[in-house]
């Protein structure tokens, strides 16, 4: 029972960490209906940055962190800039390869740059466990659990409470009609980019202390995230994050009570079995066009 | 004059709307049958009930005294139903002569490996798909733009190419969904010319949707009017256009 | 310019619109066939994987440019055809038999995958097709007693009509040559049948397509199908080439890189697929050019502009480390298909078309010819 629950809490803190990676991805499709398959890989240089800053730097970790989430809100818009907006309503495919190009290129580059070796950084979460009688629970993972939970409670506010937030939620129901009304779409479109990249960093470096900081991580972590967007109805931010605590819950069983090999592909098979029997997952809704 | 095409007691709910309520209605052979009403009425709904793209509520759908209520989409246009869309619906990156050739499709008895090869057969039924086409675009005058991209037709020609595809099917009943809606009054009056050439020269039935009554008039020989999914009336275009529920449905009451 | 005046319709009808065209690809049949006779070696085994990356691009072009339905699993049906080939070769069975039953075989679990695919498009059908490829790529590894799993499988020499046909040997380029050139005019010929036209049908109006009576279902497996065989025989191919398969040869990256191949290419006809394909084998080459050449070049310039020798080193061994770099061919990659979905997005052959209508139509040539429509209007969540 204790391993159990041990595995438990491992499993909803991978799965927050997927929930906050599709949760940027359903932000993007929300509002420009670009499906951004560089968001794990924005996620990886995220930890990258905050190597730099904590690791590399000598910088206090929340001051690291910080920064590693603005420089990262920086990159989201200019990947806004540069890849995204020219080719905005074009087909959706030629934009999906596009950001699968982008995140071959990140991956890459951070290769190059921060060279192909596991990095770690130290956090206050680093070693530390929390004891509650026999149950063991590592503070890393804590620390995952409920930083996803405080930013998914601020992104709701934003969202819902204030004016740039109502914004946004129009621009994603009519990016034409939004234009017209007097809402500056770009502008918001690149910020929706800045707070994905954000969150995406948040993740990177809350993941830091679990696994390395490599340049593949965010390919993996990235596409396993899909299958918990698509579980939460692809369009769905709370949507996203349960999808991903399910996903991460019953991979990490998976990885626990089955054989080997079943761990890796278990995401996969869990969103075959969702696109064929419910492919408006949890939350969503698909619509249909009108002739 | 024998019917051809009979609605029995339709319906169609989303939900807690009711798109169609309980209509029923017959088209005779050889007749241009009209369905108008104000926006929201309900007439492209019963255009994609008829042409399977929804299935109904209540009800049934009788084209030639065959029961066509359970059949999938694509085995209607086989039966001899063909359609235009409102909203231009054509295969915008190929030839205009390709979007006719697709509307051969019903007739090709082809099998894939004999195309894989392009057997005798294949290069046989292929001429005379072009034969048929050829006839179509003769007759709506599109000559001009036979090998040219949809993409880059204007609106009117594109509103034409429906139709011609349509036609290529050979149908005995052909449903018109505002053939005029965006046209001018120059290309509405050859639009209102050509449905009559359809009816009378190719002898096709025509169900037709439409909205600009002038139209409607000049080549109606019924017209069925609804509202909320209901029908207001039905008889000729005057008839129906005198009705008072016609007037206060448009009017307002 | 060429004006070509039809008088019969089976001008429209026939594989060349006209004689030009016929002496062209003849023309250019004929030079490949001499190819092995003049080309070096390396440049003889490069063309054998263009030949096959053009296959792949060729079934690519078929299910993803002509009926529209993404996938990003193809690296998953070159194996299954590659390691079908290699396991039946080992138990036996000749040339001729496991070749083809690559391809069924293939095609077999195209259809397959093709029909859960009815029910997705877009998106979801990519993310579909990713998970197909993830699990088959972890069946692979897991399956040891087929596939031997990590370890890999050796494939033994070609045999044909009792004759060794090594990987680098002319008789297996012709075999390639030969397999695609029939693959090509196999899909021409679709492409000019009501099947073909049932594809484009199906990508640029499915509601239209099935009043028109398209059966969408038929079509679209079909097409699984059909690319899938293609691949499947890419893969018998492959797997003679390489020697030695292993499950982590085909990752997503290598359905990334097909898809490079039409995105390249430009997915307005087949000649895409073959330009795509000679544009990825051939970046192989050019970087080994660039790691040797360019930094000797960078020197020399800097010495022309009168830098000191020291200089000149720093610059040279800088070049050289960089072009060296593990992940250079990664961003090469990424930057090549960034840059030519923002500036190119017809791809290679839709530039050769608007150079040949920019000449054809001097000095009237527009722009705008060529300008794709943007749609602002959220279209592609509803279906």
């Amino acid at each position: 029972m204790l391993d159990f629950i041990q595995q438990l809490v491992s499993g909803v803190a991978l799965g927050c960490v997927y929930g906050l990676i599709a949760l940027g991805v359903v932000l993007i499709y929300k509002t420009t209906e670009v499906v951004n398959f560089a968001q794990g890989d924005l996620m990886m240089l995220g930890g990258f940055f905050a190597y730099t800053f904590i690791g590399i730097l000598g910088l206090n970790y929340w001051l690291g962190f910080a920064l590693a989430v603005a420089a990262m809100a920086l990159v989201g818009m200019l990947v806004e800039r540069l890849l995204v907006r020219p080719i905005l309503g074009f087909p959706q495919f030629a934009i999906v390869m596009a950001t699968i190009g982008l995140g071959f290129f990140l991956r890459s580059i951070a290769g190059m740059i921060w060279g192909t070796d596991d990095l770690k950084i130290d956090t206050p979460f680093s070693n530390g466990v929390v004891k509650f009688g026999d149950l063991v629970l590592a503070d890393d993972k804590l620390s995952v659990i409920v930083a996803t939970l405080i930013l998914c409670l601020v992104l709701y506010l934003f969202f819902n409470k204030t004016r740039l937030g109502t914004a946004m939620r129009g621009t994603s129901e009519n990016m034409l009609a939004a234009y017209y009304m007097g809402i500056p779409v770009k502008r918001v479109v690149s910020l929706v980019w800045a707070i994905s990249a954000m969150v995406a960093a948040c993740a990177g470096v809350l993941l830091a202390p679990i696994t390395f900081i490599h340049s593949n991580v965010g390919l993996a972590l990235g596409l396993a995230s899909f299958p918990a967007a698509v579980l939460g109805g692809f369009g769905s931010i709370p949507g996203a994050v349960v999808g991903g605590i399910i996903i991460g819950v019953l991979q990490t069983l998976a990885g626990f009570y089955m054989a080997e090999g079943w761990k890796s592909v278990f995401p996969y098979i869990i969103l075959l079995g969702v696109l064929l029997l419910k492919p408006e997952g949890l939350f969503g809704a698909l619509g249909r066009k009108k002739v | 004059m024998t019917s051809l095409f009979k609605v029995e007691n339709l319906s169609l709910q989303f939900g807690g709307l009711k798109a169609v309520d309980d209509v029923t209605f017959d088209v005779q052979k050889g007749e241009v049958f009209t369905i108008i009403g104000p926006n929201g009425a309900g007439k492209t709904s019963i255009f994609n009930l008829i042409s399977r793209l929804y299935n109904p509520t209540a009800g049934r759908l009788f084209f030639d005294g065959q029961d066509i209520t359970q059949l999938p989409a694509h085995k209607i246009a086989q039966l001899g139903i063909a359609r235009t869309f409102q909203n231009i619906e054509l295969f915008e990156n190929a030839s205009l002569l390709s979007n006719l050739l697709v509307g051969r499709h019903c007739h090709s008895r082809t099998q894939l490996w004999q195309e894989m090869l392009f057997l005798p057969n294949v290069k046989r039924a292929e001429r005379e798909h072009r034969m048929q086409v050829e006839e179509v675009i003769e007759f709506l005058d599109l000559q001009a733009y036979r090998d040219k991209l949809i993409a880059g037709l204007p609106y009117g020609v594109r509103k034409v190419t429906e139709v011609a595809r349509a036609l290529c099917s050979k149908p005995k009943l052909i449903l018109l969904d505002e053939p005029s809606s965006g046209l001018n009054v120059e290309e509405t009056d050859d639009m209102s010319f050509w449905i009559r050439d359809i009816k009378n020269d190719l002898g096709i039935t025509v169900l037709m949707v439409e909205h600009d009554m002038s139209l409607v008039r000049r080549v109606s020989d019924r017209v069925l009017a609804l509202n909320y999914g209901r029908v207001l009336a039905l008889g000729t275009a005057d008839e129906v256009q005198r009705h008072p529920d016609v007037v206060a449905a448009y009017l307002g009451t | 310019m060429r004006f070509v005046f039809k008088t019969n319709y089976d001008q429209d009808i026939r594989l060349f619109q006209h004689a030009g065209q016929m002496w062209t690809y003849l023309a250019l049949f004929a030079v490949l066939l001499v190819a092995p006779a003049v080309v070096s070696s390396y440049m003889l085994s490069q063309l054998v994987f263009v030949f096959i990356y053009a296959l792949v691009g060729v079934s690519l072009m078929i299910l993803v440019g002509f009926t529209g339905q993404a996938s990003l699993g193809h690296a998953a049906f070159l194996a299954i055809g590659a390691y079908t080939a290699a396991f039946m070769q080992a138990h036996g069975y000749t040339f001729a038999t496991y070749f083809l039953l690559a391809g069924v075989l293939t095609g077999i679990v195209g259809l397959l995958v093709g029909f859960p695919a009815l029910r997705l498009h877009g998106i979801y059908l990519l993310i579909a097709t990713i998970s197909f490829s993830f699990i088959i790529e972890e069946l692979l590894a897991r399956w040891e007693s087929v596939t031997n799993g990590n370890e890999g499988m050796r494939v033994k020499t070609l045999e044909l009509f009792g004759m060794e046909i090594g990987r680098n040997s002319d008789y297996f380029y012709y075999l390639c040559l030969g397999v695609l050139t029939v693959t090509i005019i196999v899909t021409l010929n679709i492409m000019r049948s009501p099947t073909g036209r049932a594809f484009i049908a199906v990508r640029d109006s499915e509601t239209a397509a099935r009043s028109m009576g398209v059966d969408i279902a038929a079509t679209k497996v079909r097409a699984f199908g059909l690319s899938a065989a293609i691949t499947g025989f890419a893969g018998a191919l492959f797997a003679h080439k390489m020697t030695f398969l292993s499950p982590e040869m085909f990752t997503l990256q290598l359905s990334i890189e097909f898809i490079m191949v039409i995105i390249i290419g430009g997915s307005l006809g087949l000649h895409g697929a073959i330009l795509g394909a000679i544009f990825i084998i051939m970046i192989d080459p050019l970087l080994t050019l660039l790691k040797d050449d360019v930094p000797l070049l960078i020197g020399s310039l800097a010495q022309a502009f009168g830098a000191g020798s020291e200089r000149v080193k720093a610059l040279e061994d800088g070049t050289q480390a960089l072009t060296s770099t593990a992940g250079l061919k990664g961003v090469i990659y990424g930057l090549i298909i960034m840059l030519f979905i923002l500036f190119e997005p017809f791809g290679l052959y839709g530039r050769w078309l608007k150079i040949k209508l920019f000449f054809q139509m001097f000095p009237l040539y527009k722009k705008s010819t060529f300008k794709r429509q943007k749609v602002y209007v959220k279209s592609e969540r509803n279906r």
